[in-house]
């Protein structure tokens, strides 16, 4: 524990010692704010709830997310700290836990940051704050995923700009497969079954559900695996780079 | 405290390290010499636990790499080649991450930053990022990075590469100290090193051992090994060649240079003959003939040269 914290810090301490950090939390917020009340007419809808600001999320994410995590393994490569850091007494698993905890402590503290909004919308009207609690639990754990994915195909290059292409283009499938603007026409040409088993790789349907409040097993399951197996993924990748 | 027994890597087709098997206690300094592409980061990589082996194991500390890695690599310090650090960090910041991930923290951690700091000389940086640093400081602060811990085990990838010579100096004298107490292993292309710094060698050549000895009977393997330099004046090349000859503990005599009156002769030895008596010989045989011995000199034999005959014999 103590090792994967050791590391943590260290990534942690990379993030907020370079000015990228800080430009990456204004970008993220204005983009949430241009998003939300220019695009999505937070005011002009009358609503009080948060769906025009979380339904940018996925999208936002496609690129904010891989921008984070593009350097995680990348980097280490292309330093050749790679081997520093695997012949030092701690476990490749311990490594990746601990990049990635500080990596998604880097965006839920984004996340975080839009608490505003919610202030807003609860001055307006009386909206549902068990949803849009649980909206924020489903953002974050999609924004893990993300990560994780990136953690994975960061493994896979010392170009971080490989890393990052990849990533978008993973998580771009992820949200795309269960899009209806993408599954409605794919719905009138393929059977049924297949439709829905593809778009059952999507965030999509999983996110949604959270942001309306309902915490079913199935999702959070989805959302853990969708963390869990790409940083598995990571582990095998770096164990095959080796041999 | 290190044992490599029958280690082996491919890379694909390419075998990098073919068989190898050797031993280092505590107390031992190990120079690993070979030519570049020899295998030698690779065994390296191996002992460390960085690369798993193809065939054949290493054991540290009587823990095998592959099976107790956590444990192995706690005895273990490493300076892998070309030093790599993590470039976003201060000195400072970045011995103290490596001191806590080998699990030092609080007090002893202060305490084992200000020892390498100091060991290092690395006390005009410690606080400057490293990306700044110049070259000699990086290694520095690799180097100190690997005995931050105070390993039992030090294993260094061309220690002294890119180093001035006075910062070469500084890093074979601490590898010296250090050599009393713990098993050390490093890697050169650099001969005078080898005898610098080490109580045993290995040369190494497309993967495969091929000499393994300490320094001075690696250099007895030298043809060179027991020959005598004499210069003579009063005479000329040619008497100097035949009188030599016909000494009869003497197998080949070669003029090195030839500039009147000064003739210099390299004798070497028949293999039967007894240390000292070749050069009681020359002495003889220059008073028969008047000639003025300038110097006398034996050869121990040269690294170098032994280095270039098993180096090169299949090129
Ligand atoms: N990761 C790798 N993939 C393929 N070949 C490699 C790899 N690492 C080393 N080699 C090859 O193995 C041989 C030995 O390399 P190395 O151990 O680095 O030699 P040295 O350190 O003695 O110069 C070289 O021919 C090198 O090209
Ligand atoms: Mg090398």
């Amino acid at each position: 524990m103590k090792s994967i914290w050791t590391i943590t810090k260290r990534e942690l301490a990379g993030y907020f010692n370079s000015p990228v950090a800080y430009v990456f939390l204004v970008i993220f917020l204005l983009m949430t704010g241009a998003f939300t009340f220019m695009i999505g007419q937070f005011f002009e809808r009358g609503q009080a709830n948060l769906q025009p600001f979380f339904m940018w999320h996925p999208w936002l994410y496609l690129f904010l997310v891989p921008a984070v995590g593009m350097r995680l393994w990348s980097e280490e490569r292309r330093l050749g700290t790679l081997e520093l850091i695997l012949t030092m007494p701690i476990s490749p698993w311990q490594t990746i836990t601990g990049k990635f905890i500080a990596s998604w402590g880097f965006l839920i503290l984004a996340l975080s940051l839009t608490f505003p909004i919610w202030w807003t919308v609860n001055n307006l009207g009386s909206p549902d704050n068990g949803a849009i609690f649980t909206g924020y639990i489903g953002s974050a754990l999609m924004a893990g995923g993300y990560l994780a994915i990136t953690s994975m195909t960061s493994a896979l290059t010392r170009n971080q700009v490989i890393s990052f292409i990849l990533s978008v283009v993973i998580c771009l499938f992820l949200v795309l497969c269960g899009w209806p603007p993408v599954t409605d026409p794919l719905a009138t040409m393929a059977p049924n079954w297949m439709v829905e088993g593809v778009a059952a790789f999507s965030v999509m349907p999983h996110f949604e559900r959270l942001q309306q409040g309902v915490i079913d097993s199935r999702d959070l399951i989805y959302f853990i695996s969708l963390i869990g197996f790409p940083l598995f993924a990571t582990s095998v990748i770096i164990r095959n780079l080796r041999s | 405290m290190i044992q490599v027994e029958n280690l082996s890597k491919a890379f694909g087709p390419k075998v990098a390290v073919d068989d190898v098997s050797f031993s280092v206690e505590r107390g031992e300094i190990l120079g690993f010499l070979g030519p570049n592409g020899a295998g030698k980061s690779t065994t390296m990589r191996m002992i460390t636990g960085f690369l798993p082996p193809t065939a054949g194991a290493v054991k540290v500390g009587g823990n095998d790499v592959m099976e107790k890695p956590i444990e192995a690599k706690r005895l273990i310090g490493y300076l892998p080649e070309s030093a790599p650090l993590y470039t976003d960090m201060t000195v400072e910041g970045f011995l103290g991450f490596c001191a806590e991930v080998r699990g030092i923290g609080g007090a002893d951690k202060g305490k084992a930053i200000d020892r390498v700091v100091d060991m290092c000389f690395l006390k005009s940086v410690r606080h400057q990022s490293v990306d700044t640093l110049s070259k000699g400081y990086r290694h520095r602060t690799g180097f100190a990075q690997a005995i931050i811990h105070d390993p039992d085990i030090l294993v260094m990838d061309e220690p002294t590469d890119g180093l001035d010579p006075n910062q070469k100096h500084e890093v074979r004298s601490l590898i010296r100290r250090m050599g009393q107490s713990k098993a050390i292993i490093f890697s050169t292309h650099i001969l005078e090193e080898v005898e610098a710094a080490c109580t045993r060698a290995i040369i190494i050549d497309q993967g495969k051992v091929v000499a393994n000895g300490t320094p001075e009977e690696l250099k007895a393997k030298s043809e060179l090994a027991n020959s005598y330099i004499v210069s003579i004046s009063g005479t000329e090349a040619a008497a100097v060649r035949d009188k030599l000859n016909s000494v009869i503990q003497s197998s080949k005599v070669t003029i090195v240079n030839d500039k009147p009156p000064t003739v210099v002769a390299r004798v070497f030895p028949k293999n039967a003959s007894s240390d000292g008596e070749l050069g009681q010989a020359i002495f003889d045989v220059a008073s028969q003939n008047n000639w003025k011995v300038n110097e006398i000199k034996k050869e121990e034999g040269r690294l170098d040269d032994v280095f270039r005959n098993i180096t090169l014999s299949d090129t």
